[in-house]
Order: C-alpha cells, then sequence, then structure tokens
C-alpha cells in the first residue's frame, strides 16, 4: 500500500514539476484544449438558457380543460378540488364563461359580433400546467381528463411542445457531435504534447526499464500530467464561457428590457460544470495514455 | 546463481552472436568473461537481464528461468541484479544523487529510508562528496563509479558489469575491479566481461573465454 502511494506521489509531483518546467508551451496547449471544450460546452450552456427562457416568455405548454355548457357552479368546484389533488397537475387557473367574454370583447375587435349575441356561447374553461413536460406524459394528462364528468374537451398545446422538444433534440444532437470532434481533437493535443515529452525523456526511459521499472511506472507521470493539462483545459473552457456570459449579459439585458421581458444568461450548473472538467480530464488522460502506449510498444525488445 | 544450458542467441539477420553456451556460476562466486569484441560477451550479459531472449536453450537466474519469464515480471527480475552498462547510460538532466536515487524509486521506496541508501552506495565508491554536483563534471572514473553505485544501491545479489574499465587508464581500472572485488567478498555474485584480466591480480577466479560464440574450455 505504502509502495503503491510512493509510486503515485512520485508521478504526481514529477507531473506538476513538468507542467511548471514549461510554462508557456504548457499554457498554450492548455488554451487551446480550452478553446477546443468552450465551443460545445458554450453551446451547451446557450440551449439549457433558450429552454429556460422559452419556458419563461410563452409559458409552459398547457392543457385547456373546456366544461360542459350546463355544467352548475357545484360541478366546478367539484373539478376543482379533483384538479387540486392530482399528482400530475402543477398549477391550474380558472376563466369564468363571463371573464372569457369580456377578453374577447376586449381583444378580438369582435365586441359587436359579440354584442349581437342574445346568450354566451363560451363555456367555463380551466387552464392546467403539467408538472411533467414530456410530450408523452401531457397526452396521457389529456385522456384521462378528458375522461371526467362534465368535462366537454380537453385541448393540448401539444405541437408547440413537440417542437421545442424536436429543436433542443436537434440542438443537443449538435452539441454531441461537436463535443465527439471536439473530444478527439484534445486526445491528439495531450497525445501529442506527451509525445514531445517522451522525445525528450527517452534515455531516463531506456534507463528505467533497464532496471526494473514496469511499464505502469513509466507511464504514470505521464498520464497524471494528461490528464492535468485536460483539467486545466477544462477550467480553461469554463473561464472562457464565464467570459461570454459577463460580456454578453448586460447588453442582453438591455435588449430583453426593449421587450418587457426580464431574462438573464446562467452558467452551468455546478454538477456539470464538475462533469466537463471531468470529462476532459479523462480525455487527457487517454491521450497520455495512447502516447506512452505507442512508446513503450515501439520500444518493446522483439 | 546463474546457469545456462545449451544458450544459442541467433539475432534476425542470421548472424549467430552465442553457439551453444552451458556454465554455471555459484552463488558468492566471482567470473570474469573475456574474448575479442564481437565475440558475444555483452549479448550473454544481456541475456541474464532479459534485456534480449535466447533463440533457444534456458537460463536460470535465483531460481528464476529467465528464458520463459513474461514481460510482466522481467522488471522484478531486473530489480534483483546491479546491472553496470558498457555505454554507462547515466542521466545528465539530474545531479548525481537523483541518479543513483532512480533504482529506489523505481522499487518504491519511501524518500527517507531512501535517502539513507543513496548515501551509502555513493559513500562505498567514494563520490559522497560529490552528490550534488552534475554527472557530466564528473570525470570518467568518477562516472563509471557512478555507475557501479547506482548499480549496487538496491543491494543486489548479482552484479553485472559490461566493460566496467574499457575508456579507462590502469589506475582507474585497477581502482574499478578493486571495487568489485570487494562486492564479491561480502558475498555478491559478480560477473564482468572484460579484456583486461590482468587487472585482477592474483586472486583465483573464473574465466569464460568466448571466441565467435563459443566457449572455449
Amino acid at each position: 500500500m505504502s509502495v503503491w502511494l510512493a509510486h503515485h506521489w512520485h508521478a504526481f509531483v514529477l507531473a506538476l514539476k513538468r507542467l511548471a518546467g514549461t510554462p508557456i508551451g504548457n499554457l498554450l496547449s492548455i488554451t487551446v484544449i480550452g478553446i477546443a471544450f468552450s465551443l460545445p460546452a458554450g453551446i451547451y450552456m446557450l440551449l439549457g438558457n433558450l429552454q429556460a427562457f422559452s419556458g419563461q416568455v410563452s409559458g409552459v405548454p398547457q392543457l385547456s380543460l373546456f366544461l360542459e355548457q350546463d355544467a352548475d357552479s357545484g360541478e366546478v368546484e367539484q373539478i376543482e378540488s379533483r384538479l387540486k389533488h392530482h399528482p400530475q397537475v402543477a398549477s391550474f387557473g380558472f376563466i369564468s364563461r363571463d371573464s372569457a367574454l369580456e377578453q374577447f370583447k376586449r381583444g378580438n375587435g369582435l365586441a359587436d359580433v359579440i354584442d349581437s349575441l342574445d346568450q354566451n356561447p363560451l363555456p367555463d374553461a380551466f387552464l392546467v400546467n403539467a408538472r411533467n413536460l414530456s410530450p408523452g406524459t401531457l397526452e396521457e394528462l389529456r385522456m384521462e381528463l378528458q375522461g371526467w364528468p362534465k368535462i366537454e374537451h380537453v385541448q393540448l398545446d401539444s405541437a408547440w411542445a413537440n417542437r421545442l422538444d424536436a429543436l433542443l433534440r436537434l440542438g443537443r444532437l449538435a452539441v454531441l457531435m461537436l463535443a465527439a470532434l471536439l473530444g478527439f481533437a484534445l486526445v491528439a493535443v495531450t497525445f501529442n504534447t506527451i509525445r514531445l515529452q517522451i522525445l525528450t525523456k527517452r534515455d531516463e526511459i531506456e534507463v528505467s526499464k533497464l532496471i526494473g521499472a514496469t511499464n505502469g511506472f513509466i507511464r504514470r507521470p505521464f498520464l497524471y500530467f494528461g490528464a492535468m493539462q485536460g483539467l486545466a483545459g477544462g477550467v480553461a473552457a469554463w473561464l472562457i464561457i464565464s467570459l461570454g456570459i459577463h460580456l454578453m449579459d448586460d447588453e442582453l439585458r438591455d435588449l430583453m428590457q426593449l421587450y418587457e421581458m426580464n431574462f438573464r444568461l446562467y452558467h452551468l450548473p455546478i454538477e456539470e460544470s464538475l462533469g466537463l472538467l471531468l470529462f476532459s480530464a479523462c480525455l487527457g488522460w487517454t491521450g497520455a495514455w495512447l502516447s506512452v502506449a505507442n512508446h513503450l510498444w515501439q520500444v518493446e525488445p522483439r | 546463481m546463474i546457469s545456462f544450458s545449451q544458450v544459442c542467441k541467433r539475432y534476425p539477420n542470421g548472424f549467430d552472436a552465442l553457439k551453444n553456451i552451458s556454465f554455471t556460476l555459484e552463488v558468492g562466486e566471482m567470473a570474469l568473461i573475456t574474448g575479442h569484441s564481437g565475440a558475444g560477451k555483452s549479448t550473454l550479459l544481456r541475456l541474464i537481464a532479459a534485456i534480449e531472449r535466447p533463440t533457444s536453450g534456458s537460463i536460470i537466474v535465483n531460481g528464476q528461468n529467465v528464458s520463459a519469464l513474461k514481460g510482466g515480471a522481467i522488471p522484478f527480475l531486473r530489480r534483483n541484479l546491479g546491472l553496470v552498462f558498457q555505454d554507462q547510460k547515466i542521466l545528465f538532466d539530474r545531479t548525481v544523487f537523483d541518479n543513483v536515487l532512480l533504482p529506489l524509486q523505481i522499487s518504491g521506496f519511501n524518500s527517507r529510508g531512501a535517502t539513507g541508501r543513496v548515501r551509502a552506495a555513493l559513500d562505498k565508491v567514494g563520490l559522497l562528496d560529490k552528490e550534488r554536483v552534475r554527472p557530466i563534471t564528473l570525470s570518467g572514473g568518477e562516472q563509471q563509479r557512478l555507475c557501479i553505485a547506482r548499480a549496487i544501491v538496491n543491494r543486489p545479489s548479482i552484479l553485472i558489469a559490461d566493460e566496467p574499465t574499457s575508456n579507462l587508464d590502469a589506475d582507474y581500472a585497477r581502482d574499478i575491479m578493486g571495487m568489485f572485488k570487494s562486492f564479491h567478498q561480502v558475498g555478491v555474485t559478480v560477473l564482468i566481461a572484460t579484456h583486461d584480466v590482468e587487472l585482477l591480480g592474483n586472486i583465483p577466479l573464473r574465466i569464460f573465454a568466448l571466441n565467435h560464440g563459443e566457449l572455449a574450455a
């Protein structure tokens, strides 16, 4: 155990020294990794904001419950209490037939037409916000509510939800592809950095092998180095995104105020930030592993 | 103990470096391998450390069959051997101390225990006052002593040296050979490839004479 710890500590310190030993070259590599990573991570962040934004502006997809014309106030209360206790219902609002008529008169320039009617053709209605917004569960909820007594019709604004969903899915797919490509770039960058490092450490590797170093012993400092460089690249990407948000936020707020909307950009949440760092560290590790394995394979006596 | 039985080594280009070599070196014995250059001295030593693999035959070192050793076990074989290489293989990017420390780092010594051992090894070869200098500033003889310190710091039971005196003048060479003798006297098995037989003086030891890859009787 202590041998194992000693080996890892030795490798860790060695990797730190190498990282600090050539600061400019390493800083450049880290910046390259950071820029490559800030692109997919930044788009991902924007998608998250878009989702929050769309929810804020047009509301989430709603269910409209239209009651039958002859529903009396007792039956309306009954539906209200059922909605209140329904687990899938997040919130709801009631629009009485009279207020609906008022809205119509004010809004659509149909006042004359409506005034000419001798009775109110509009039903009482509930607007329901569901707790779960995935199209599938919304559709289920619609079917269920449709079956309740005194409900004439339930309308689901699902086309809109579906469209947003598809759009976000497409965006996420694009992010995924971009991340895969640039992740590969990160592996390549690390591979090359480590390859150059190996070239300068050729003698050390050769001697170490000759006097009894295992491949693991030789590999370890390079793996630490790769992981550290990847991690630092991840941090750089995070900082680049932060800078972007900082620069855009004020402008965006001014713009949004013109539309009387209150909207701010949010950074990646903590779990996703940590995920980003972990991912970039893993890719750096992979690049280093490939590079050392390649070298060890080349020098293996046959 | 080192035991060769019917060992042959043929290189890919068809050159037979060693032909049907058989001998046994007992624990604590000291022996020389002599012969003209190209006779196969280095190859023989490299086979012991599994730096090269024999084409046929078997090699037993400390009870292990080196010729059949799996790649993953080779590092642990080498940690029990003290190797002095013909081309020295000193690392010039670090101090004398760190050069000798390397084998201990490889076997995972903690730093306090390692420091003591490095100093002890440097003391034995008379380089204790040079531990902080760079190897490039050492004389040829001192560089050779540094190699010996690195080979013995792990306290191996077998010491193998390939032409340890080749680039040294007679005084330095005698000095180095004396060192090997003193290791032999404390029970280390020593095997040296050299062409300077007379340097060892008149102590009785076995001499294996190689001639074109064959062991002379």
